[in-house]
């Protein structure tokens, strides 16, 4: 065996680790008030910008090639989006089970569901259509409304049945896609000269017009999917958590259904059913796939410090006192969901546009299971430990077994699915809570709050 | 009752409650006055239906039938957190804290409802999020000093002894901002040093936030020593009412605690 190899491979996992350990340490710098021109000014926000441009300068520059040489590969920069991507996955069911102890299986039809949107509507536009980023905008805001609306019309209403408000959602989303479809094709004509395509490039889409569209693209998908999960959980959020997580994965395999059968069953031929969606631009570069990660990141984190991410953590703890302390608990459950789902089609949208090809197979619900893995590994309830496990997963059984095991002979990378099997079964025996528990690195910290400064107030006069 | 009450309506009123768990009889037409400010007990012996009719106040029991009126406004199809927002906040028999958060998490969860931002002002990190989060802070802060907590603010809340557990869940409870508060068994499992720091400590929220406490107990110094109107409950039915003079002296009361023919024996 390459002892070099396995050692320059470990070194890397080390590296990345290190590396995400310091972007959050950066984000979560705080400094004092510094008094410049007589004014206080807090430079912690800028600290905190500065270091995450420092942070993605560094791996950019080690990717980019002086000389037909550059110090991370092809292949590093794959096993780095796919890591950002499953990260993203992950934070996304980390929300949803660690967080609101909603068991999901799910997550990863919600991921496919972001990969194929995305991917739909940068293909359609690359072959000079752009009606597939109008009507999946417009379909996504109209839904997004009628939702909003049929939300503030059902709020009056007491005590509805999940199923008839879920029949009245449906209803209305259904409607919400129809007129979408048709205000869309009748809209991308009139818009084209100002939207352009490929072709022809129009008004907005001189400069990086491809960058934009695939932020669009990416946020739609994003959007969409979690127009989905809404639909989808509302009925079934009000099941136990066992039957949520059987549910989920009905979902999860309906969606892998509908992408064997994409080009049959719906009207998406450019999909091609299990042959595999291929052409898809592949623009997702370092700095895309950074960004959304730190964005997922920082709106999690956003999320779980304030009042609504305590709400999520007392469902989970105890759903009975949580009602009684006045916490809708249905909606929040709802909520987690939802944002878990966003976090999810995001990353299938980055996904899509780096591998360039999607083939179903790649979202069969059996692959489904690694998020839950990676979860699990890191620790329920640990952002952090959600990040290290998705980044030290990825690096550790594409990049380093895969690396290794190729070099003994080409089928032995199979094997990895034998290795890596057993490295959890030892860490669930050694560490059941997962690699780091419920505790949080730096940006993802929560503030402990200092005591308060007692003023000698009247308290209950009950220790001595 | 009080001569000022008279005319005035009563803060909970409950009629005709009854709730049947299949053919299980668990209450039957339970009827409950309580007049603002007061501090009534429910008493009656294992089973027969006290925490029954708590679920059924707070919404976690839809009931089979009758009215339950807070403020006059019929409280029966209302979600659970829909009643408490209207400022009935409870404790519960067997403590259930979110045991794997922080004291202060604890009481700041109950402050959610009256957060006052909005998830957007969260993500955002607006001006807003930071001011109303430092309030709510000072709020818990400030509850968790007058349940003498302070110092335990920071602990996870499984790792509290007992007594502190009760008086986090407490605290939780005042947090929801209640003008009436029913309490499940406050003291059970409390020695008797802890059952008099209790009912001191009932009697001191009681007064400083003008509070109306219903209070269900099994330990007969409790209530006999702070409440001032009892209702006995036993097979799911009022069995007796009066001020805890009259309960202690009712036979129907000794007999539903020690038995036929006890009344006679004492």
């Amino acid at each position: 065996m390459d002892i070099t190899a396995m050692i320059f491979s470990l070194v890397k996992i080390v590296a990345v680790i290190a590396y995400l350990y310091g972007l959050l340490w950066v984000l979560g710098v705080k400094l004092k008030k510094v008094e410049i021109a007589g004014k206080l000014v807090d430079p912690s926000l800028g600290v905190n910008i500065f270091g995450g441009v420092i942070a993605f300068g560094v791996i950019q520059l080690a990717l980019t090639k002086f000389n037909g040489f550059s110090l991370l590969n092809d292949f590093d920069s794959g096993l780095l989006y796919q890591a950002c991507t499953m990260t993203m996955v992950a934070l996304g069911l980390n929300l949803i089970y660690g967080f609101n102890g909603q068991f999901s299986l799910g997550q990863w039809g919600f991921y496919g569901i972001g990969a194929y949107t995305a991917a739909d509507i940068t293909y359609r536009w690359v072959n000079g259509d752009s009606r597939g980023l109008v009507v999946v905008g417009v379909g996504v805001i109209i839904g997004g409304l009628v939702i909003l609306l049929i939300g503030k019309f059902l709020s009056n209403l007491r005590r509805m049945p999940v199923l008839s408000s879920f029949t009245l959602y449906l209803i209305g989303s259904i409607l919400a896609g129809v007129v979408a479809v048709y205000a869309g094709k009748l809209a991308a004509p009139l818009l084209d000269p100002f939207l352009g395509d490929s072709l022809n490039k129009g008004v907005l889409a001189q400069g990086l017009p491809m960058q934009v569209v695939f932020f669009l693209a990416v946020v739609f998908a994003g959007i969409f999917a979690a127009e989905v999960s809404f639909l989808f959980g509302l009925p079934v959020l009000s099941l136990g958590s066992d039957y949520f997580g059987i549910a989920t994965l009905g979902f999860s395999i309906v969606v892998y259904t509908l992408m064997v059968n994409s080009d049959t069953i719906l009207p998406f031929p450019e999909m091609k059913g299990g042959r595999g969606m291929i052409g898809i631009p592949k623009l997702t570069t370092w700095f895309w796939a950074f960004l959304f990660l730190v964005l997922v990141i920082v709106i999690m984190r956003n999320i779980i410090r304030s009042s609504t991410g305590r709400s999520i953590l007392s469902v989970r703890e105890d759903e009975t006192a949580a009602r009684s302390m006045g916490i809708d608990v249905a909606r929040t459950k709802l909520m987690s969901f939802v944002i878990g789902s966003f976090f999810a089609g995001i990353g299938g949208g980055v996904y899509a546009h780096f591998i360039g090809f999607l083939s179903p197979g790649a979202f069969d619900f059996l692959v489904g299971f690694n998020p839950l893995i990676i979860i699990v590994f890191g620790g329920l309830g640990s952002m952090t430990g959600t990040i290290t496990a998705s980044f030290g997963w990825i690096f550790f059984l594409e990049g380093m077994l895969r690396e290794i095991l190729g070099k003994i002979s080409p089928e032995a990378p199979s094997w990895r699915y034998v290795l890596y099997p057993l490295t959890l079964l030892l860490l669930m025996l050694v560490r059941p809570q997962g690699l780091l528990g419920s505790v949080e690195w730096g940006f993802l910290k929560s503030k402990i709050i200092p005591l308060r400064k007692s003023e000698t107030r009247e308290g209950v006069n009950n220790h001595e | 009752m009080n001569d000022i009450n008279v005319g005035k309506t009563p803060l909970l009123q409950i009629e005709g409650l009854t709730k049947f768990f299949g053919g299980l009889r668990a209450v039957s037409d339970f009827n409950l006055s309580i007049n603002s400010g007061e501090l009534v007990g429910l008493i009656g012996p294992n089973g027969a239906g006290k925490t029954t009719v708590f679920n059924q106040i707070t919404g976690i029991y839809l009931p089979t039938k009758g009215t339950v009126k807070f403020n006059g406004i019929n409280l029966v199809g209302f979600e659970p957190h829909e009643i408490t927002r209207t400022g009935i906040g409870r404790t519960f028999q067997n403590i259930r804290l979110f045991s794997n958060l922080s004291v202060l998490d604890n009481v700041r969860i109950a402050f959610h409802p009256q957060s006052g931002y909005s998830m957007f002002d969260s993500i955002l990190s607006t001006s807003r999020f930071f001011k109303r989060e430092q309030e709510i802070i000072e709020k818990a802060q400030e509850l968790l000093e007058v349940m003498n907590l302070s110092r335990f603010q920071n602990e996870i809340a499984r790792n509290l002894p007992y007594g502190e557990q009760r008086r986090v869940e407490i605290a939780r409870a005042l947090a929801c901002q209640p003008q009436l508060l029913l309490l499940d068994e406050p003291a059970a499992g409390m020695n008797p040093k802890e059952i008099m720091q209790l009912m001191d400590m009932i009697h001191f929220v009681r007064e400083n936030f003008k509070l109306t406490i219903l209070l269900i107990e099994h330990q007969m110094r409790v209530v006999m020593g702070i409440c001032e109107y009892i209702t006995v409950m036993d097979f799911g039915e009022i069995i007796a009412r009066g001020n805890p003079k009259e309960i202690q002296d009712n036979p129907k009361v000794i007999e539903a605690y020690l038995g036929k023919g006890a009344a006679n024996a004492a």
